[in-house]
């Protein structure tokens, strides 16, 4: 079919427009990384923009030999792991029995799980609620209020109902009950929705840094988000002491901001090329049935 | 006579319970389905349900450290505080404010961007285009807060700019009058390319006959975007705009309590970093609730009043 000549003069401008999107989507990332590795005059200065300039890594180094990153850093994992453990498991029970149409009451419990889409507890009911728990100071208050998403689960669920009835029916004549179902057909077909599930909470629970910062006093317990969060804000004695001297502290501390943010991001780019196509096919997944 | 009686107690026995039996059957039959259900549920009436009936405590006194639904029954004392605060009516304004900015700009953005994407050929640059609008969605909200900081800082890169067309440069991050556009601008940096995923699923969804009998009738690319693509994500864009309107007070409570400072507190103060501070800095837990009950009360209405706007008027609707 051939093309009027506006529509060509628009597919140029439409790359050039695109190019410009991408440009600006990654400069603020890689004037960070630049940064990262510069020298702090060159910062102060305001001469970095995408080349580092008076190439460093002295500030990396420094921040490697703080024990409190590290503790922070190792207490994200562990935040991530079992956090991601319970969102998974968590989740997958709900949702396969909401994926059982010949389940009574179902649409009760749709609404019910939907219903806390639009309205919430609001922050201070929460936090009454976790502190009188005894969650304070301990990883429950990170890993369990937050543990299910209603949207995570809604895409399970879709998953879920298109698996064939006709499998499940030949397991209950070998015998399998709902469990032996589950564990043994369900979930080997469903790698690819419990990847992107793993994926979602995994990234989510790295990310967070709100419930650490309400209910953590204990720097021991931080992770790396408030570490960070500390840095940006100029919290006093983010640095543990020892780590560098005062002088060389103010000198470099704009540097210490770009080396931790590169840092806390760094897992997340490295996997992010392989994860991103399961991201992409989770939501499309989850936006079938709207 | 016998036989009939016997007739008689038998339906009376057996006819009122054939319901409950069938239900009996079903939950014995599916009773392990049930069970999985337990703790899952559990969870909801503790995490979800829990909080919101501990929204009683706005009209309860509430002592830190004493009981979890307050003292005792103060009525709308709080609401009436509420009306009387002018900080409220501020950071109400400025909920508005940007809530109403954010709808008008990030709204569209991925919507604009998704028939963009739809127009390249290129598959390897259009997965390119894709792969990198996405990043951002990623980043925790700290690191983005402090990209921004950097960004904006005196001596960051958009000073440098600044300086090389006016010759000053600016401490826009104490600066009232910037504070929208700099949380607009990074929202849209943020949010565009991952908003757009569900745009282009839709685009994906719109059958190709209907572009072949347009190129037919003669309709030019603009044409066809009009009368074809745009009424075939339409849907799409409905839900999205009722989800949108439902958060419509709750904007970025993170991003701007990482962004703000006392400075800016004049344009950046929302409803829900107000709560934040009232409520658990300054220990004011009943008159946060009330003003976070407020907030969620409106939003609720604004989710169930746009369903049932767009019902009438599009026909497309969450439920």
């Amino acid at each position: 079919m051939k093309e009027s000549f506006q529509y060509k003069v628009f597919r140029v401008f439409n790359v050039v427009i695109l190019l410009a999107v991408v440009y600006v989507t990654l400069f603020p990332f890689l004037n960070i990384v630049a940064q990262s590795f510069s020298s702090e005059q060159y910062i102060t200065a305001g001469e970095v923009s995408l080349i580092p300039k008076g190439f460093n890594i002295e500030t990396y180094k420094i921040i490697m030999s703080d024990s409190m990153f590290w503790i922070n850093y190792k207490n994200t994992v562990v935040y991530t792991i079992v956090g991601t453990a319970i969102s998974l498991v968590l989740s997958t029970m709900m949702a396969y029995p909401l994926a059982k149409k010949r389940l009574k009451g179902r649409n009760f419990w749709l609404m019910f799980v939907v219903f806390t889409m639009f309205f919430n507890g609001g922050i201070i009911p929460n936090y009454v609620l976790v502190n009188s728990l005894g969650f304070g100071n301990t990883i429950w208050a990170i890993v369990i209020p937050t543990a299910i998403s209603v949207f995570n689960l809604l895409i399970m669920k879709t998953f879920f109902e298109n698996i064939p009835d006709e499998l499940e029916e030949a397991a209950i004549m070998d015998g399998s009950n709902t469990y032996g179902i589950l564990v043994k057909i369900v979930l080997p077909l469903s790698k690819p929705i419990l990847a992107t599930m793993f994926l979602f909470y995994a990234v989510t629970h790295w990310n967070s840094w709100f419930p650490a910062f309400l209910y953590f006093s204990e720097k021991e317990l931080f992770p790396v988000s408030i570490y960070l969060r500390n840095l940006i804000k100029g919290a006093e004695g983010s640095l543990s002491s020892g780590a560098t001297s005062a002088d060389n502290l103010t000198q470099i501390a704009a540097n210490i901001k770009s080396v931790t943010m590169v840092l806390t991001v760094l897992p997340i780019v490295c996997v992010y090329p392989y994860i991103q196509k399961y991201f992409v096919s989770g939501v499309m997944l989850g936006s079938v049935k709207g | 006579m016998e036989q009939q009686l016997v007739k008689d107690v038998k339906t009376k026995v057996t006819r009122p319970n054939t319901k409950w039996q069938r239900a009996k059957k079903v939950i014995k039959k599916d009773w392990q389905l049930y069970s999985l259900l337990v703790l899952p549920v559990i969870y909801f009436v503790i995490f979800k349900y829990g909080p919101m009936f501990g929204n009683i405590i706005a009209f309860r006194r509430f002592v830190p450290g004493g009981s979890i639904i307050g003292e005792e029954w103060v009525g709308l004392t709080y609401f009436n505080m509420l009306l009387q605060d002018p900080t409220f009516f501020l950071v109400l304004k400025n909920t508005l404010v940007l809530g109403l900015l954010l709808l008008i700009v990030t709204f569209p953005a991925p919507i604009i961007f998704a028939l963009l994407l739809n127009e390249v050929k290129n598959r390897g640059f259009k997965r390119f285009v894709q792969t990198v609008s996405y990043l951002p969605h990623f980043f925790s909200m700290v690191v983005v807060a402090g990209i921004v900081l950097e960004l904006v800082s005196v001596n960051g890169a958009i000073n440098n700019v600044v300086e090389f067309f006016t010759g000053n440069r600016y401490p826009f991050i104490q600066m009232p009058e910037w504070f929208r556009t700099i949380f607009l601008s990074s929202e849209l940096w943020q949010t565009t390319g991952w908003g757009a995923i569900l745009y282009l699923a839709a685009l994906t969804g719109i059958n190709d006959e209907l572009y072949e009998a347009a190129k037919i009738d003669g309709a030019n690319r603009w044409k066809q975007t009009l009368h074809i693509t745009i009424p075939g994500i339409l849907p799409t864009i409905v839900v999205l705009f009722i989800l949108n309107i439902g958060n419509f007070l709750q904007v970025g409570f993170e991003k701007v309590l990482l962004l703000y400072n006392p400075l800016t507190y004049e344009t950046a103060d929302v409803i829900s970093t107000y709560v934040y501070r009232i409520g658990i800095q300054s220990a004011s837990f009943s008159y946060g609730t009330a003003i976070g009950l407020f907030e969620s009360i409106i939003g609720l209405i604004l989710v169930f009043g746009a369903n049932f706007m767009s019902r009438k008027i599009t026909d497309n609707s969450l439920w």
